[in-house]
């Protein structure tokens, strides 16, 4: 009797959870010209007009550039660090990795804020350098944890076994550790993409007339009509961010890509 | 200095440097910039005063702003606290197979974007919605208003930080012990005896885990409040993002972050001293 209240109390919450997730796709075919549940019927308009704005299908175009430009520069900047970091024991070396992941400690909303002061002054707002500095600035310690955690679970008695067969220092890394990490590597980018691609608050602060990401377009959208286009732009960013998430447990599996 | 720390220093470099010009330079300019003067156009005048912090302190506004955002931040951790709690548990006393599908299904929503799950309780929430065509159903002329206000941001909230809750409770679930349990209710104890005297002590760390994390982020959310308050809920961060964007008032935008800082540094340092406590 109390177990079954306690199942009972269990779904409940986890149909709360799951809620607005699940609520937008039915929404998304909605025939409504306003936010009503049930909707009187189902179309695929909301679709079509989606791809008649033209603002949104821009701001994805940016907001994917955007994120594969900042993974790219993430990982170039993040791999030696982590590598350093894992590698060398050397003073304040915990202090730097402190340091590095430290904004991640921050809220958001003070991050932007910051940025927003420093970009006007150096002219960064709304460009496309101030953006992928802006979104480096999130991305980074997400860069440089995964990947100091997937060197660190690394077997170092293969290193040695190369290096003592006489394969010089470079030869080890491009050869030998490297493809043991491409797990960790794979993992960081998907993260740092989803990352940027889904950055909001800090985007709001930073961009311009000219330049504007696929979330600050959905929050403007959002803040200003309340119809069902958004829920069929948002059923859309889930099947592609469930895409990511089933490509890399495919590529590598969940588990072992996270550095458990 | 050897070799080796030079290597790891030149392996760092390009990281630091990015640290320093989007991070360090950043957070330090906007701490001094409280004390600096603005004009009414928003342009900043240099020298040092206290005039921004004496303005807020005299001002019942912001005094009532913080109070209101830390009072919602409460109400908001300990419904998240209520909500979650279940679901970890039950997902903590699942066998291992199932266990890993559970935990994948809480986290999930963490990659939908809060802009999406904000307008998914628009569509729940909103006057046409899910619950207000319900309650008309259940024959409720004129149901409740629950976009719009403080109990829309108050149930979206708790919602989008239940993942958090729920992982942090699951992290710091380890000294549950079934046997504990049982040998309670052997001895005669009753079901909610052991849960009040067993199950909720030896699982305090992760509720006092999980109460930081969803005070620190609710205290500090933005899209939510901002979204389903529809102007009318005033909250520190949506406050933090008016003077900065609409007013361009920048000192008081910095003193507000700063105050949001402040905040945050007293939950961490409540948390270390709860902790000892109960370690």
């Amino acid at each position: 009797m109390g177990k079954a209240l306690f199942h009972v109390l269990v779904a409940a919450m986890l149909v709360f959870l799951l809620a607005p997730v699940l609520l937008v796709i039915p929404m998304s075919f909605s025939a409504d010209k306003v936010l009503a549940w049930p909707p009187s019927g189902f179309s695929l308009k909301w679709y079509a007009a989606m791809l008649e704005e033209r603002g949104l299908a821009e701001a994805a175009r940016n907001s994917l550039v955007l994120a594969l430009v900042v993974t790219t520069a993430t990982l170039a900047i993040a791999m030696p660090a982590a590598l350093a970091i894992d590698r060398w024991r050397f003073a304040g070396r915990d202090a730097i990795l402190a340091l590095l992941t430290a904004p991640l400690l921050l809220p958001t909303i003070v991050l932007a804020l910051a940025l927003l002061i420093i970009f006007v002054g150096a002219g960064l707002l709304g460009t496309w350098p101030g953006l992928v500095l802006a979104h480096m600035l999130v991305t980074l310690p997400y860069g440089v944890r995964v990947l100091s955690t997937s060197l660190s679970t690394l077997p170092a008695s293969v290193e040695e076994a190369a290096a003592s067969l006489g394969a010089p220092p470079s030869s080890v890394f491009r050869r030998v550790t490297l493809p043991l990490m491409v797990p960790g590597l794979v993992a960081t980018c998907a993260i740092v993409f989803l990352v940027s691609f889904d950055e909001v608050v800090i985007s709001l602060f930073i961009v311009g007339p000219q330049l504007v990401t696929l979330p600050v377009a959905l929050f403007r959208y959002v803040e200003s009509r309340t119809d069902p286009l958004v829920a069929a732009v948002s059923t859309l960013l889930v099947v592609f961010t469930l895409a990511i998430v089933l490509i890399l447990d495919r590529a590598v599996g969940l588990r072992r890509a996270v550095g458990k | 200095m050897p070799i080796a720390s030079r290597l790891a220093l030149a392996l760092l470099l390009p990281a630091l440097l990015v640290n320093l010009a989007v991070f360090l330079v950043p957070m330090g300019n906007l701490a001094l910039l409280s004390f600096q003067q603005a004009s009414a156009g928003g342009a900043l005048l240099g020298g040092f005063t206290f005039a921004t912090w004496a303005k807020m302190f005299g001002d019942v506004f912001y005094a009532e702003l913080v109070l209101d955002s830390v009072t919602i931040a409460l109400s908001i951790t300990a419904l998240t606290l209520l909500c979650a709690y279940p679901i970890a548990l039950f997902i903590y006393r699942t066998p291992e197979r199932w266990k890993n599908l559970l935990i994948v299904a809480c986290v999930s929503p963490l990659l939908v974007s809060a802009v999406v799950r904000t307008y998914g309780w628009m569509v729940i929430l909103g006057d046409g919605g899910l619950v207000a065509s319900i309650l008309r159903g259940l024959g409720m002329v004129k149901p409740p208003r629950m976009v719009f206000n403080t109990t829309g941001v108050v149930i979206g909230l708790v919602e989008i930080l239940m993942p958090y809750m729920i992982l942090a409770l699951i992290a710091g679930f380890g000294r549950l012990n079934a046997s504990l349990e049982e040998a309670a209710a052997s001895l005669g104890a009753r079901p909610f005896t052991v849960f009040r005297r067993i199950v909720v002590p030896l699982t305090l760390p992760g509720i006092m885990l999980g109460c930081l994390l969803a005070f620190v982020l609710a205290v500090s959310s933005f899209i939510t409040p901002k979204l389903l308050g529809g102007g009318r809920v005033f909250l520190l961060a949506t406050e933090i993002y008016d003077q900065a964007i609409v007013t361009l008032n920048w000192p008081v935008a910095a003193a507000l972050s700063l105050v949001v800082l402040v905040i945050f540094g007293i939950a961490l340092l409540l948390y270390g001293r709860l902790s000892r406590a109960i370690a």
